[in-house]
């Protein structure tokens, strides 16, 4: 029981990070129905940044920061600088091909995770950067299972930073201006609105909480790697599915129970199979969800839509 | 009405074939015929890289089915390739003890490459070319977690240290990969393999181009520009494009066969998602959906890596006294690069077909 507990705990931490990024795939997808496969990139610039950050602001001895304030300031840097990415993504690479064919504008996808990646491997090296340790592992007890102070602040944050998006979507006249968009392009401009305004807010907006992302990812694994954004990208978009793609509410959903899944079926894969497989196969199950999600129900949870809109 | 003129310029072409034309065959392949011999005197290297671009081009031209005839979005390719070369290594080599020979496991990897495309493809071809993109990406990483990790408890893959001292190819008693006197002539290992090779591509690119003026050429193009209007034709799209995703996998399986009995070595490391990637660049670059143009593309691609090895590392220790960027980085940067402008500037790609530079030509127009 308390191992049950206990996964369900590390699931939900995860998954509320899965829910961010998630989120951003989302967004953009259902404003103008592009994948964009680097978002996941963006994330590990945002954890990057804020690993190489952290390092310096606390490592050193002389301007050491409280661990807090180091983080913040993280965050402050991470932030613009993830937005400024997918904002030049946009403007440069998917811009020019809003009209062109469908696989264009995924390859040119393709080729600014690529871009990103190396850009990053340039820049950060090959090898695994550390996180360290500044949060005082406070531990509390639960019903037998443990959860870390740390936990708590990433399900909290997520949680806030969710409200405030659909705040922002719901009530907002950007939020009106983007659900417009989301629901067809020309008419939304002849109502006056400005499509590429929209489109640049999606993406800024999306790269953003791609960036906390990458912070809470680093902060709880206490690594980053170039490449780290590849897996968690795709983790991210199956979330994105099984909520239904192009519907925020869903893509909250599908990230906390892609988190869950996950964390028990690695939790409990020994013990079912005998141990013939081990939780080396985690990250199967995230694509397992995804295939199973499309063969039974392609529209996802929450989302009306099934995709076969030419 | 595109279709009469084509044909009507395959009929002239057929009646009369220029001797110009046929002069230019003959020396083409003349030309293929000496190439490892002239390239053999800069080194046997140069062989080797030649192979490989070989291997690259049977890639290219399996997923130029897929993308470039189908517009099917295949990022996990290089996991058919995978199949084909695992099958290999598995059935001719001392980590089972099994030593068949190459008419039992070249067909055995071709139809396991072939269904392993069919039942990827069978979930996702009913929606959206989106989905396939993305499920085809996770699959490549989950062939090669499973080669990573199939090494316990029974040892079928041997994880990450992968299989080693497999077969070569042989005909009889004819090893491909020793070297030989033949009529009092010394050829080597790579050079065997270079025309054995060669033969291959030469059959798959024969396989191409009947494939592409056939029925099913033409309905996999009729899907690419319009899946609506193709099934209101009566072409049973859901087929259709398995059908191209199975064929496309069975080439990446042939190249997968070739690749692990020339090397006689396989691990999970020479399947990354990296390769696929690169073998994308190549079909894009080249022209999707064109011929020619995919086998420039993949040419380029593959050697193009031993140029800027052979350029950049000594450009930086002269600049900068010592390797700052490594040219792995380097190539991948600049193919992201490549993928995006191409997309941009001249989406039919560097030699495009005359349909496709048409069709796209006319999407930027509408754009503008």
């Amino acid at each position: 029981m308390d191992i049950l507990l206990q996964q369900l705990i590390n699931g939900i931490t995860v998954g509320s990070v899965y829910a961010l990024v998630a989120l951003g795939y989302t967004m953009v997808y259902g404003i103008i129905g592009l994948i964009n496969f680097a978002h996941g990139d963006v994330v590990m610039v945002g954890a990057m940044i804020a690993t190489t950050l952290v390092v310096s602001l606390v490592g050193g001895g002389v301007a050491s920061m409280p661990a807090w304030l180091a983080i913040i300031v993280a965050l402050l840097l991470a932030i613009p600088a993830c937005m400024a990415l997918g904002w030049i993504a946009e403007r440069y690479a998917y811009r020019p091909l809003r009209r062109a064919p469908r696989l264009a504008a995924l390859i040119t996808a393709i080729g600014v995770s690529i871009i990103i990646q190396n850009l990053a491997m340039m820049i950060w090296g090959r090898n695994y950067l550390s996180f360290p340790h500044i949060i005082q592992p406070r531990i509390f007890e639960i019903g037998g299972a443990r959860i870390s102070l740390l936990q708590i602040i990433i399900i909290l944050a997520a949680t806030a930073i969710m409200a405030g998006l659909l705040l922002v979507v719901h009530r907002t006249r950007l939020g009106t201006a983007m659900r417009a968009t989301a629901q067809n392009r020309e008419v939304a401009g002849l109502m006056g609105v400005n499509i590429n305004t929209v489109i640049s807010a999606a993406f800024l907006i999306g790269s953003a909480l791609a960036a906390v992302a990458g912070v809470m990812v680093t902060t709880y694994y206490g690594v980053a790697q170039y490449t780290m954004g590849f897996m968690l990208g795709l983790k991210a978009f199956t979330a994105a599915v099984l909520g239904g793609i192009g519907n925020l509410g869903g893509a909250m959903l599908g990230g906390l129970l892609l988190g869950i899944i996950e964390s028990l079926g690695a939790g409990y894969i020994g013990d079912l199979t005998n141990g013939v497989f081990g939780s080396n196969y985690q990250d199967v199950f995230s694509f397992i969800v995804l295939i199973l999600v499309l063969v039974f129900r392609p529209s996802g949870l929450l989302g009306e839509r099934v995709g076969d809109r030419a | 009405m595109s279709h009469e003129s084509t044909l009507a310029r395959g009929a002239a072409a057929r009646q009369g074939t220029p001797a110009r034309v046929w002069l230019g065959i003959v020396l083409f392949g003349a030309v293929l015929a000496v190439l490892p011999f002239l390239l053999g005197m800069a080194g046997q290297s140069w062989i080797r890289t030649l192979n490989f671009a070989l291997i690259y081009v049977m890639l290219a031209l399996g997923l130029n089915i897929v993308v470039g005839f189908a517009g099917l979005l295949d990022l996990g390719y290089i996991a058919f390739y995978a199949v084909g070369a695992y099958v290999w290594a598995l059935l001719a080599s001392p980590h089972f003890g099994l030593h068949l020979p190459f008419w039992a496991i070249l067909p055995a990897g071709v139809f396991l490459a072939a269904v392993a495309g069919a039942l990827l493809g069978a979930p996702t071809l009913k929606l959206r070319g989106d989905y396939l993109a993305i499920v085809t990406l996770g699959f490549g990483e989950i062939v090669r977690i499973f080669m990573n990790n199939l090494d316990a408890p029974v040892n079928i893959t041997n994880g990450p240290q992968g299989i080693n001292r497999i077969d070569t190819f042989k005909v009889g008693e004819f090893m491909f990969g020793r070297s030989q006197e033949i009529l009092g002539f010394r050829i080597t290992g790579p050079e065997k393999y270079y025309y054995l090779l060669l033969f291959c591509v030469l059959v798959i690119v024969l396989m191409c181009v009947r494939l592409q003026n056939s029925r099913i050429g033409r309905a996999w193009e009729a899907v690419r520009e319009d899946e609506i209007a193709a099934k209101a034709m009566g072409i049973n799209t859901r087929n259709i494009k398995l059908l191209a995703f199975s064929m496309g996998a069975s080439f990446g399986g042939v190249a997968g066969a070739m690749f692990s009995s020339m090397q006689g070595f396989v691990s999970p490391e020479s399947f990354s998602l990296t390769e696929s990637i690169t073998v994308l660049c190549m079909v894009v670059l080249g022209g999707m959906g064109h011929i020619p143009g995919v086998i420039l593309g993949a040419l380029l691609l593959a050697i193009f890596p031993e140029v800027l090895r052979a350029v950049v590392v000594p450009m930086q220790q002269t600049i900068f006294g010592d390797v700052l960027l490594d040219p792995e980085g380097i190539r991948m940067l600049m193919f992201g690069f490549a993928l995006v402008l191409v997309m941009i500037f001249r989406p039919a790609g560097l030699w495009p077909s005359r349909v496709r530079r048409r069709e796209l030509a006319g999407a930027g127009k509408e754009q503008a």
